[in-house]
């Protein structure tokens, strides 16, 4: 009897082996670690980029990019301008679902863009600004009517102002969509724990599903770079965002991870309050001379040496050097310490004091410590402030600061790096610089549909706003993605997105 | 006695009260506006607007106060800013995990500390002694960070014996929790042990000089008889003390532990709140906190009344 027990045990043990081991098998599971917790999950409320990092695998857009930023087919199959630039005509795919089961059609799409124009919550009004109706011209076609032509509409629908949710979802939940978003991706969302896990698995009614080769996606929050290394190094984890750059050359040195890189569409910079109240009242706020010596004090290839060990890409303009729009005849100055003194000497100064704030993080005070060092070799004495973020944004947007080293996410049209910055009513113009002649060209840029016209009108503003300096620009982070080599088919884009399509895990 | 319970009870109230205003206002004092973090990087003028008016962030602050303060009492601590979760749905679900680390912290403090304290005052002045003090002195200093981080590498990266970092619901998976717990446990005990090593062994050093200690030796009793029956049960009430106000250290230690190893707890909870100021669950996990040791502390003033009769008598 008691053998037998101990045979009946032995094999139900051998057949839950083995049935681990084809389950094993046949569902692929990717473990991605990001550096923070996204915050509220629905497409028109979100804010954060970590967000954008998910919505890459649950919605679905209008359109994608290409690593090469060439705007495809996504939900939308083509798309036709008008010759006036004021109408915009899409096809739209057929056959694509819902993760609800709601068919994807034009009503959907029209449900989609009006909850983004008028839900309270959202914040994608300014993106799509330039709507002034949506029309149903099909089961499967509409009709975006502008009030001005906007060549930078269709890049708004490569990101989360293009992404579709499902209207039946939307009207039902309203603003607590977020807590469980309904799209049409790859992957439909399955549970969240904040600051600890959010699990996906896939949609098997996916458009696109013989492209999909992952089962169950997990992302896991882990905000400490080392350790979020370490979670991948000890197989914890399949591949991560965010790769902190001195780690870099460990990753590829070791024959059991693999590694990806891609310039970010963004920058990092010194945004100077130029007239934004009481503060812009001192010599770097007045005069564009002292920007300009404080731009000529800095080796922005020395920085990037210093604190991203030549990972990162110096920059002196709203675009990287890689980018169609990046303008040659204003490129990154020398260092130049003598001219810098000059400079400031013509202003009538030998030695200044300037205020910068920054996050108190450790690589962002790195940053200006090594902008302090440099300044301070031609007269240019720089306080740091180092300030939390909540309050440093306060503190910018309050124009309670001289100087803020900050930085920009990217957007995939250059109108979106630099139009709200440089323009006298941006919204996040936190300078408050104006001049009526950059606000001319940046609006005729954002107008035209011919990018030829575009790149001479953003070269022109350029070519002032690299004497007036509003920004001092410093460098375009590198997208770093580092992976078990395990992870195969992965694509890097300048987005920083992870897009699941052809991965595999083997 | 029941009188003086009750009075207690009601001596709460007031601090409970106070204790909410001061959540309340300090918060409001912190610089940095909640909205502009949560209008996203465009910082839409409409949105913000319509955001100050939804969370009622025009209104005076006292006005404010009360709305919070009236929806508290009915159960309704409001939703995470952040992510839109009910902020009660939230303290559910952190609590737990929080728990279960002290607890397993505790424990490995009990284990390692007590019987070290105890060793090195019986071998007072000999090389066990001071092996026990260099351990506990390094407990004490290694900062909780330091410690994590060599331990995923050693552990996790090196000896591949346990998962790095992250969390498994205890009832769900019991083994995989435990893994995942012990050396976020065990960082956050082996500073608690030392603590606790120094209290044992002064408290032992104490009580073995006591008279009735030296009567037991003299009746020719075993050596360990004396140490655990006679010497240890006696130091043991300072220790019992010490360990509860630990307790508290431990909720305050996981803040930290709980970053490095990435556990979603009370403690990751509120440094991420903080940051995003997402008033509605700083308050909320707060005020719960408050209110959890205030009913520790009822409770151990209750507790004294029943150990000892001659407090009974004075009240």
């Amino acid at each position: 009897m008691r053998k037998l027990t101990i045979a009946a045990m032995m094999a139900a043990l051998a057949a839950g082996v083995a049935g681990g081991a084809i389950t094993g098998a046949s569902a692929a599971e990717l473990r991605i670690g990001l550096q923070d917790d996204p915050d509220v999950l629905d497409p028109d409320q979100s804010r954060t980029f970590v967000g954008r990092i998910v919505y890459a695998a649950v919605c679905d857009k209008l359109v994608d990019i290409t690593p090469d930023l060439e705007i495809i087919p996504q939900l939308a199959t083509g798309w036709e301008w008008s010759d006036d630039g004021l109408t915009l005509t899409m096809d739209l795919r057929e056959g694509a679902t819902f993760h609800d089961g709601t068919p994807f059609d034009a009503e959907a799409v029209k449900a989609n863009i009006e909850r983004s124009k008028t839900m309270p919550e959202s914040r994608r009004k300014s993106e799509l600004s330039s709507i002034e109706t949506t029309e149903v011209t099909g089961s499967h076609q509409v009709k975006f009517t502008l009030a001005a032509p906007d060549a930078t509409l269709i890049a708004q629908f490569a990101d989360r102002a293009g992404m579709m949710i499902s209207p039946t979802a939307a009207a039902e939940k309203g603003v607590e969509l977020g807590l469980q978003p309904i799209c049409s991706g790859p992957f439909e969302f399955v549970e969240r724990v904040q600051q600890d896990r959010i699990v996906l698995k896939k949609f098997e009614n996916y458009w696109n599903a013989d492209a999909i080769h992952v089962d169950k996606v997990t992302y896991l929050p882990i905000p400490d770079t080392t350790v979020r290394l370490a979670n991948l190094r000890s197989g914890d984890l399949d591949l991560l965002e965010r790769l902190a750059a001195p780690d870099a050359a460990s990753v590829k040195g070791d024959s059991s991870l693999s590694y990806a890189e891609a310039v970010s569409l963004g920058y990092q910079g010194i945004t100077i309050n130029v007239a934004n109240g009481e503060m812009a009242k001192n010599p770097l706020g007045e005069d564009p001379r002292v920007r300009q010596a404080l731009e000529l004090s800095i080796d922005r290839e020395a920085l990037n040496q210093v604190v991203f060990e030549g990972a990162f890409n110096p920059g002196n303009q709203p675009y990287p050097a890689n980018s169609p729009w990046y303008d040659k005849s204003t490129p990154m100055p020398a260092r130049d310490v003598e001219k810098a003194k000059a400079l400031l000497k013509e202003a009538g100064y030998d030695k200044l004091e300037i205020s910068v704030q920054v996050a108190n993080n450790p690589v962002q005070m790195q940053v200006m410590q090594v902008v302090q060092a440099m300044a301070a070799e031609a007269g240019i004495d720089v306080k740091i402030k180092a300030t939390e973020f909540a309050s440093l944004l306060q503190a910018q947007s309050a124009g309670d600061y001289q100087g803020s080293q900050v930085g920009w996410s990217g957007r995939v049209d250059p109108d979106g790096n630099i139009h709200q910055f440089m323009t006298c009513e941006g919204g996040i113009n936190d300078s408050k610089y104006c001049n009526p002649e950059i606000d001319a060209l940046l609006n005729e840029a954002r107008q035209s549909t011919d990018n030829a016209v575009r790149k001479v009108k953003y070269d022109e503003a350029r070519k002032v706003l690299s004497k007036d300096l509003p920004i001092v620009y410093l460098y375009h982070p590198t997208w770093i993605w580092a992976m078990s080599s395990k992870v195969e088919g992965f694509t890097a884009y300048p987005d920083g997105m992870i897009r699941l399509e052809n991965v595999k895990v083997n | 006695m029941y009188s003086y319970i009750g009075r207690r009870i009601l001596i709460t109230i007031p601090t409970l009260v106070l204790v909410s205003i001061f959540i309340f206002t300090l918060q409001k004092l912190l610089p940095g506006d909640p909205i502009l973090v949560l209008a996203g990087e465009e910082r839409d003028p409409e949105v913000i607007a319509f955001l100050r008016e939804k969370y009622r962030l025009n209104d005076p602050i006292p006005i404010q106060y009360f709305h919070w303060i009236g929806a508290v009492l009915q159960g309704d601590f409001g939703i995470s800013l952040r992510t839109n979760q009910p902020v009660l749905e939230l303290i559910k679900e952190k609590l737990p995990v929080t728990i279960q680390l002290a607890v397993m912290a505790m424990i490995i403090a009990m284990l390692i500390g007590i019987p070290a304290g105890i060793f090195s005052a019986i071998k007072k002045g000999t090389m066990i002694d001071y092996i026990a003090n260099i351990i506990a002195l390094s407990g004490l200093s290694v900062p909780n960070f330091w410690l994590g981080i060599m331990l995923i590498l050693l552990v996790s990266v090196n000896l591949g014996w346990l998962p790095a970092s992250g969390y498994q619901p205890l009832f769900e998976d019991p083994v995989k929790s435990i893994e995942t717990m012990i050396m976020p446990a065990f960082v956050l005990g082996t500073a608690l042990a030392a603590t606790l090593m120094r209290h044992t062994r002064s408290a032992m050093l104490g009580v073995l000089k006591a008279d009735y200690v030296r009567t037991a030796r003299a009746k020719g009793l075993y050596e360990s008889v004396v140490v655990i029956k006679h010497a240890f049960r006696n130091a043991l009430l300072p220790i019992v003390t010490l360990s509860a106000l630990l307790f508290g250290e431990l909720l305050a230690g996981a803040v930290l532990t709980e970053q490095i190893f990435t556990i979603p707890g009370f403690g990751k909870l509120i440094v991420d709140a903080v940051f995003n100021r997402d008033y509605a669950v700083v308050q909320g996990v707060v005020l719960c906190t408050a209110v959890g040791f205030i009913i520790m502390n009822l409770l151990a003033d209750i507790a004294y009344l029943f150990l000892n009769p001659r407090l009974r008598d004075q009240v």
